[in-house]
């Protein structure tokens, strides 16, 4: 799936900041394997990967990493309730048929979800459709409309409504820019719809 | 103590004769068995790096040296070799000819000591389970507790899966490829048809053939070319045959205007020659009797629990109708379920079933990923 490669670092330290020494940890859309290696690395965590591409399982078990050929849609249902710590869903959320389903799945396979998304409704996005009225290309969303895996995009706003819906507790939020470390925030703020280019939520199931 | 008989010191070839009568799925028990085997490469002072190599319906113990019967070269070129994933230099490997089988193991075509003629149809029926259990003794024989590797495609693959079912802790890593945790239905189907056509043969003669002097070689080539057909995809036959004539014109007749028709023919006539009808008809019969999750009222991964420390890797091909990736996917599922550690890959390939004997790049490139983290793992 789209993760630039700049923004990589950053992103997945903010992630292995969120994760608990030793967990055991599900990536779905793990790539080739660089968020788990570096958890395992790190935080000798037990970690698990879901991923489309052969090229990205063949990348991972040369990692020796457990990995399995699948998709978020389709394969989620596949895994026994509460097998992990942690389920993660990097920059994956948004080129998923089913973002809701998908949201629903992580927190019922594991008691907490880690996921990041671009937000369609930072300024520059706002700026790129309100001046250049075109579909948006900026650091986060780097892709042509017609090439891009993007298909549900949202907004700050449109995922903590979604998590107030399906009640998902926001354990911890943070915005994510492109190369520089991640920046703690209250989602729900006034501004923060404009100032994170992408962010990143710690959930729990409510109850 | 089980012996090694005519063991070779220059050759790969070895037979073990066990000592005890190995107790049978079935309940009965078969006292002498033999189990030819081929080894390639050296056992560490650990013994912590022997690979068990579990074949497939037809296939036999060399699997990176000629057969001496056929003269053919080892069948997995790709996979074991000098630089091949599975390097002997690296690696101490095992293949051993299936309980049931032809090239050596015992099989209905051994002779019976209390009869002194070929068992026949008085072999006892054998299953999966028993293959891997003669595999056991044999790797108990030459000193290994724990394999580093047990792998298997096809029907290979169900005794890998008999492996971890019945010795989980006698194994550190698996890996299964084209292979299903079950016979299906079509499954079952097909092999009916190969057996029946065997069986229909005059000169079956009841099982009894050879005590008779005879062989149902029409009745066996028929078999394997109904079988071969499943080992392909329908595109890989329309590429390489379509509709191709053998010689110019259509016949009006029944010979082999197709080139097809020919082709089939060739693989029938080629297998009789190397393959014994009994020997097919209880291998199959193992194959259909194959359900892992049985004992365990059919919940796939109660018959996987134990094998949680095992690492996995499941690998199926696109194109494969007759072990498709839906059954891989069923034991991927289950392993998760169990918590074992499973990697799983789906192979783009338009070359069927066969395609795990053939060169796939992927395949290689997975399965050298997969080892060499799981030898780094393992110290070697």
């Amino acid at each position: 799936m789209t993760r630039s490669a700049a923004a990589i670092r950053e992103d997945f330290r903010a992630i292995a900041s969120l994760v608990r020494d030793g967990a055991r940890v599900l990536d779905v859309g793990c790539g080739s394997g660089e968020l788990l290696q570096l958890l395992r690395d790190e935080k000798g965590v037990d970690g698990r990967g879901l991923e489309i591409s052969s090229e990205g399982v063949s990348a991972c078990l040369a990692k020796g990493l457990a990995v399995i050929q699948g998709d978020a849609d389709r394969d989620l249902a596949d895994y026994p309730p509460m097998r992990f710590d942690y389920a993660i869903l990097s920059q994956t959320l948004q080129a998923t048929h089913a973002p809701k389903e998908v949201l629903t799945h992580l927190l019922r396979l594991a008691e907490r979800a880690v996921v990041s998304f671009p937000n369609f409704a930072h300024w520059r996005v706002r700026a790129n459709l309100m001046w250049r009225g075109r579909m948006p290309e900026t650091r986060a969303l780097p892709v042509a409309w017609y090439e891009t895996p993007n298909i549900h995009l949202c907004t700050l706003r449109d995922f903590t409504d979604l998590c107030a819906t399906l009640g998902v507790e926001i354990e911890a939020s943070a915005a994510l820019y492109a190369n520089r470390p991640a920046r703690p925030m209250n989602a729900l703020g006034p501004f923060e719809n404009w100032r994170a280019e992408a962010a990143l939520f710690l959930l729990r199931k409510r109850g | 103590m089980s012996l090694v008989l005519d063991g070779l010191a220059d050759g790969p070839a070895r037979t073990l004769r066990l000592d005890a009568p190995l107790r049978l799925h079935s309940g009965q028990s078969l006292a002498g068995v033999e189990i030819a085997y081929c080894t390639y490469g050296t056992l560490n002072a650990e013994r912590s790096n022997a690979v068990l190599i579990c074949h497939a319906l037809t296939g036999d113990q060399f699997v990176a040296s000629t057969n001496p019967s056929t003269g053919r070269p080892g069948w997995w070129p790709t996979m074991v070799g000098e630089g091949k994933p599975l390097d002997p230099s690296r690696y101490f490997i095992i293949c051993a000819n299936i309980l049931g089988g032809c090239m050596g193991s015992t099989g209905p075509g051994a002779i019976d000591a209390r009869t002194g003629a070929p068992y026949g149809l008085s072999f006892p029926v054998i299953t999966i389970a028993d293959m891997a259990r003669a595999q056991a003794e044999l790797v108990t024989a030459l000193g290994i507790d724990t394999l580093f590797l047990v792998v298997g495609g096809s029907m290979g693959g169900m005794i890998a899966l008999e492996w971890v079912k019945c010795f989980p802790t006698r194994l550190f890593a698996c890996a299964l490829i084209a292979t299903a945790a079950r016979h299906s239905a079509q499954n079952i189907a097909f092999h009916e048809v190969g057996r029946q056509a065997i069986m229909a043969d005059p000169d079956w003669r009841g099982g009894d053939y050879a005590r008779l002097g005879v062989r149902p070689e029409k009745g066996l080539a028929v078999a394997r070319m109904a079988a071969h057909i499943t080992y392909l995809s329908e595109q890989a036959l329309q590429r390489k045959f379509g509709r191709e004539l053998q010689s110019e014109g259509l016949s009006f007749g029944f010979d082999a205007d197709f080139q097809v028709e020919s082709y089939l023919r060739h693989q029938g006539q080629a297998f009789v020659d190397r393959f014994d009808a009994n020997s097919y008809l209880y291998i199959t019969r193992a194959m259909d009797y194959f359900d892992l999750a049985e004992s365990h009222g059919g919940r796939l991964a109660d018959a996987l629990t134990a094998a949680q420390d095992v690492r996995f890797c499941v690998l199926s091909f696109t194109s494969d109708w007759l072990y498709p990736t839906a059954e891989s996917r069923r034991i991927v599922r289950a392993l998760n379920a169990a918590g074992a550690r499973a990697s799983f890959v789906e192979i783009p390939s338009d070359k069927g079933h066969d395609a795990f004997l053939l060169d796939e790049p992927v395949m290689r490139e997975v399965l050298e990923g997969f080892l060499a983290s799981a030898a780094k793992e393992r110290g070697l």
